[in-house]
């Protein structure tokens, strides 16, 4: 069984798989990275105060930052991965609109955002919008 | 720090943060299509792929759009940023039709419809969870 988008080899648990894995590490890089920009503040504010370096300093020095971008390059190296055995029109849009949903869930439960109905409304209409433009 | 509408300035971060992810994501297609099958016993030939021009210029794209998305996440929740930059992939998809002349089928118009809508719901609403300010007595046994 193949997914419509996928190589003819690729089998279709293999590209939910794959597709499974830059979604989770997707989400778990961009949770970590903006707790860490939370924690670190506007950087407009502090590029104004400190300038361009202070900023930087701001970034790289925060340890929520770096396992952030640790889960973010795992997650790049699964697209890379991925976009070798499965096409864009498959990949790019069904991990994009996962990511959305479970950002929405993670987003409420680890950062404790505000995902009011607007929210949620605008996170399942991209879902829905991604999905079309991707057939 | 809360300030739920924002600037221009901001909007303009969050235009760079919608377009140049779908470029960049476009070129590391554009590369990786162009290469012979990889194969998880050989996980040398994936850092080698980096160094080839499509994906390298793909890379540049996402740093940029790297930067920007984190100058956006630190005055912005994320599940404000990333909706309201879900836009890219309209962009790409009129890109497409005007420029490169491609065919839109109905269901792709109904998509950028849906997502056109979407993104102007969450951008009409608060950009930043209002967090209730720490008691004056926490403040001072913080500071001790």
């Amino acid at each position: 069984m193949n997914l419509p988008n996928s190589a003819p080899s690729t089998s279709f648990w293999a590209a939910c798989a794959m597709i499974a894995v830059i979604v989770l590490c997707s989400t778990a890089g961009e949770v970590l990275t903006a707790a860490a920009m939370k924690s670190i503040g506007d950087l407009d504010e502090i590029r104004a105060h400190s300038g361009m370096k202070g900023a930087i300093r701001a970034v790289v020095t925060s340890p929520l930052f770096f396992a952030g971008v640790s889960f973010l390059a795992l997650a790049f190296f699964s697209l890379l991965f991925a976009l070798n055995h499965l096409n864009l029109s498959l990949v790019a849009p069904a991990s994009a609109s996962l990511t959305l949903v479970t950002n929405a869930i993670a987003g409420k439960l680890f950062l404790k955002e505000n995902v009011d109905r607007r929210r949620w409304t605008a996170a399942v209409l991209v879902c829905i919008g991604v999905y079309f433009l991707a057939h | 720090m809360a300030h739920p509408k924002l600037s221009l300035w901001q909007y303009a971060v969050l235009g760079l943060v919608s377009i140049s992810a779908p470029l960049g994501d476009s070129c590391l297609s554009r590369g990786m299509t162009g290469l012979p099958d990889i194969s998880l016993a050989h996980p040398g030939t994936l850092i080698a792929a980096v160094f080839t021009p499509w994906i390298a210029v793909g890379i540049a794209l996402l740093i940029g759009f790297f930067a920007s998305y984190l100058t956006a996440l630190s005055w912005a929740d994320l599940t404000f940023v990333l909706p309201a930059t879900a836009s890219g992939n309209v962009l790409v998809a009129l890109f497409a039709h005007f420029w490169l002349h491609e065919t839109i089928s109905l269901q792709r118009w109904a998509g950028i419809l849906l997502i056109t809508v979407g993104v102007g719901f969450v951008a009409n609403g608060p950009s930043l969870t209002e967090r209730p300010a720490p008691a004056p007595e926490l403040e001072q046994e913080q500071a001790q």
